[in-house]
């Protein structure tokens, strides 16, 4: 394909090419491509009529045009908005466009990787060039068949035209343009000239959502395969011991059981028979471990952040000193507890190994990992290995870790059989890969209504960071300290939407709150004061840009009339970076029958340019109420290692009535797009908190709220 | 035993205590139907019974002999019920994996009052879970579809 560099630093060089120059926009040296000597991978004629221009485009005879998404889809909208990005470039008409998810193919795609908010902010440059030189080539297409420069013609929705309005459709240059060189240069669209992104699109699976037909993993089903489930320890740390499968193996459909990486395996020929199998199994599991319990690892690391100077992160100036000289001092301690992601659809993969090869395929938001794991796994060659992207039924993160490739793997590879292995909602729930419960204790100073030292202690459960240097305060305070320390434990990791921020926000912008109100100031003013220190005398550097979070909330105050106060309506604002995002969000609510009633949340957002206007209304809307759902409710006790929560019958979820209002804004931009899927959801905890506060007086400095007596209405 | 499943007949033989989620989906083929929790608790396995929502998880097959079993593929012919077109129009779905339940719920709570107002629409639509959390977008939907009945 287009972007495939072969030689990094030739990629690094060509990328550095890029200039702005005349008129004509941005202008782009591909000039590692002409070093391979006019060899293009993608450039393959895959039948008479339709010809395969790059890895992402295929342009058929009768101007039909076909855009392959690379990543992922886990809900975040990438199967519409990264095709919306090469359709601008290549100037097509959408309705000409239908998508299809691509395989993993590392020779075609780089990156296809769904996670860290990543895929339109990574992919942004590789996609516009990848339609911008397609177009080049459709256009040089033309100007040989017509004898002229192509300097003389242009291009409008799928056909190129000429001087005197004479026209050819993409379609019928599609076989002459990939035996076009590759043009060293092409040229972007500026964004004012933008015509699809920026628009409201409608999600391209929707139809096929609404009719039942879109296929997610679980729906998998092939010749001749069976399914499988799994048993794994009740609690983190047991071992199995033994089991029996007599009773299973009697039920009609349970075909085998055995062993395998300390879980049993029940095959069986339905799921449902499946289901039934291991509950009929008999297990008998290594005595729990009473460490491994939430109320003793609570105090551990509660234990450890007020213990001093473990593993600093940043350390800048004197804080002990700082404290010292401060006028006001304040000291707060935080607790998250361990989360669950539960997406919707139960972890599930199918598997296919036999001696020539190994098929894979299901929901999966890494699978270039997977599939090397795999490879390692079976001591496999990944040349034999292929793996195939369903439609993904919610990642949150969960699905950035391949345990449940893995055992389908494993599975398939002992019976020599297609599998689909299933998770029910209990075996889900109970398998760990949690957001690990964390701690975190702040201490700052004030002297003349400015934060003069700053002091953070972290302190997670198999977390290798628990802070974020770089990100504000860091560089409006003199003195400052960030800490991390990580408890081992058998509970395993794993990142849940927005990771380390989903709850360092809330601890952190619900603290600053508090040094607001003892520092006299409005909430928002204060931030603004303090951010304006990191631009005009900056305390060292940071990796965000002081002003975009200025830009959001200056924003958020006017979209919310912040400054207009309204009896009985109570606001808390909070701001925060992440995913190389800007966001602010003010709460709005209301007491009734002495409880929270959210009005309002309004969230101001400067993601760069906003590809698709509905689908990040969508993202940021949804991971705002995702943040307050399980700032809420959210949360998953062990007892002597063993998860509390089975189903959802304990676990609570936030329903559609508990749903607030959400108004989305985002930052009028010409910059290039960061992420969307994730930074709403951190700043939505504290806003609300700091509301909350604003009504009753009282703080809130552990999740979940429900614990402490809180009840939306 | 005999089953009648968005209009066609099926004859099928199997344990009479087999949930309907799983002979729709692992032996009619119609996966649709979504599994979610198997316990009733998040609606993703919503489905008409005569014409009234009920969770597929947790009703045995012995009890749909001689019930019309509507699923989302046989909600409507051309996927235009005027819930599916609000769906759409409005851009719902996000992963879109409760979407078929939070449809059957919403068409069949259509069908019993065809003008619900906004706290009627939440309150029919809280037994679905939505971990994308697209609950605003599905109530606007829900009240466009009634507008347009």
């Amino acid at each position: 394909m287009v972007m495939h560099a072969k030689d990094k630093n030739q990629s690094r060089r060509a990328f550095l090419k890029t200039s702005v120059v005349g008129t004509g926009g941005l202008m782009l040296s591909f000039n590692w491509l002409s070093a391979q000597t006019d060899t293009w991978e993608g450039k393959e004629v895959r039948a008479l009529e339709n010809v395969r221009l790059s890895g992402h485009i295929i342009i058929n005879a009768d101007n039909s045009v076909v855009i392959y998404s690379q990543n992922p889809e886990i809900g975040q909208n990438v199967k519409t908005s990264m095709p919306m990005i090469i359709a601008e470039e290549l100037d097509v008409d959408w309705n000409q466009v239908s998508v299809e998810q691509a395989d993993l193919d590392t020779e075609k795609f780089k990156r296809q990787v769904a996670g860290g908010s990543q895929s339109i902010r990574k992919s942004w440059p590789v996609l516009r060039k990848a339609g911008a030189t397609v177009r080049a080539l459709l256009i040089s297409a033309a100007a040989e068949q017509w004898g002229v420069s192509a300097i003389e013609l242009r291009t409008e929705t799928g056909y190129v035209i000429g001087k005197s309005g004479e026209k050819l459709s993409y379609g019928s240059l599609a076989e002459a343009a990939a035996k076009q060189k590759i043009p060293k240069k092409v040229s972007l669209k500026k964004a004012k000239d933008f015509s699809l992104i920026g628009k409201s699109v409608m999600n391209v699976a929707s139809r096929e959502i609404v009719t039942g037909t879109a296929k997610f993993g679980i729906d998998t089903q092939r010749e001749g395969m069976v399914y499988a489930r799994l048993l794994h320890a009740p609690g983190f740390g047991q071992k199995l011991v033994s089991f029996d499968a007599k009773q299973a193996l009697q039920i009609k459909g349970v075909t085998e059981v055995f062993e395998i990486d300390n879980k049993v395996a029940i095959i069986a020929d339905s799921t449902w028979t499946a289901i039934k199998g291991g509950e009929a199994i008999k297990t008998i599991w290594s005595k729990p471990l009473t460490s491994e319990d939430s109320k003793v690892q609570r105090k551990t690391l509660l234990d450890m952040v007020n213990a001093k100077g473990q593993n600093a992160k940043v350390n800048m100036g004197n804080v002990e000193q700082g404290f010292k000289k401060a006028d006001q001092v304040l000291e707060r301690t935080y607790e998250a507890p361990f989360l669950p992601h539960n997406c919707m659809e139960p972890m599930n993969f199918f598997a296919d190994v036999t001696d020539e090869k190994v098929e894979l395929y299901g929901p999966i938001q890494t699978p270039e990992n997977q599939r090397r794991a795999v490879a390692k796994l079976l001591k496999r060659s990944e040349d034999e290995i292929s793996l195939g992207i369903s439609r993904i039924g919610g990642g949150f993160g969960r699905r950035l870790n391949g345990d449940f490739v893995l055992e389908a793997a494993l599975i398939s590879n002992k019976i020599r059989k297609p599998v689909q292995l299933i998770y029910t909602r209990e075996d889900d729930m109970t398998a760990g890969v949690y957001r690990p419960a964390v701690t975190y204790k702040f201490k700052a100073g004030l002297t003349d209504g400015k934060i003069s030292a700053y002091d953070l202690s972290g302190a997670g459960i198999n977390m290798r960071n628990t802070v974020r240097p770089g990100t504000w305060p860091q560089a409006s305070v003199p003195n400052f300290k960030l800490e991390s320390q990580s408890l081992e434990s058998h509970v395993t990791f794993g990142y849940w939407r927005a990771p380390t921020s989903n709850f360092l926000a809330f601890a952190e912008q619900t603290f600053v709150d508090e040094l607001a109100e003892i520092a006299k100031k409005d909430p928002i003013q204060f931030r603004l004061e303090s951010l304006k220190q990191a631009i005009d005398a900056p305390f060292g550097k940071v990796r965000y840009e002081p002003l975009r979070m200025i830009g959001v909330l200056k924003l958020v105050a006017e979209k919310s009339n912040w400054e207009t106060k309204k009896k009985g309506l109570y606001r808390g604002v909070s701001a925060y970076y992440s995913h190389n995002t800007y966001v602010a969000e003010v709460v709005e609510i209301t007491i009734v029958g002495g409880q929270p009633k959210i009005e309002r949340v309004v969230v101001a957002t400067d993601c760069g340019i906003v590809v698709n206007a509905s689908g990040a209304h969508n993202q940021a809307m949804g991971a705002v109420v995702d943040g307050i759902g399980h700032a809420m409710y959210g949360e998953m006790p062990l007892e002597n290692g063993v998860p509390q929560h089975r189903n959802f019958d304990t676990y609570k979820a936030l329903r559609n009535s508990e749903a607030p209002k959400v108004e989305t804004h985002f930052v009028k931009s010409q910059k290039a797009p960061s992420g969307l899927g994730e930074p709403t959801l951190p700043p939505a905890a504290a806003a609300f908190a700091n509301a909350m506060y604003a009504a009753t007086r009282k703080r809130l400095y552990s999740q979940p709220f429900s614990e402490q007596g809180v009840v939306l209405q | 035993m005999d089953l009648q499943v968005n209009g066609k007949k099926y004859t099928i033989d199997i344990d009479p205590q087999t949930p309907i989620l799983w002979v729709l989906r692992d032996h009619l083929k119609l996966v649709g139907t979504k599994y979610g929790c198997g316990i009733g608790q998040c609606g993703a396995c919503t489905i008409h019974f005569n014409g009234t929502a009920v969770r597929s998880c947790s009703i045995p097959v012995a009890a749909a002999a001689n019930v019309a079993i509507t699923t989302i593929e046989g909600l409507s012919e051309k996927g235009d019920h005027p819930v599916q077109k609000a769906w759409v129009d409005l851009d719902v779905p996000q992963c879109g994996y409760c979407q078929a339940g939070q449809i059957m719920t919403a068409s069949a709570l259509l069908s019993q009052n065809n003008k619900p107002t906004e706290e009627e629409i939440k309150l029919g639509m809280s037994g679905n879970i939505c971990r994308c959390s697209t609950y605003t977008k599905i109530n606007k939907a829900v009240k466009q579809a009634s507008e347009n009945l």
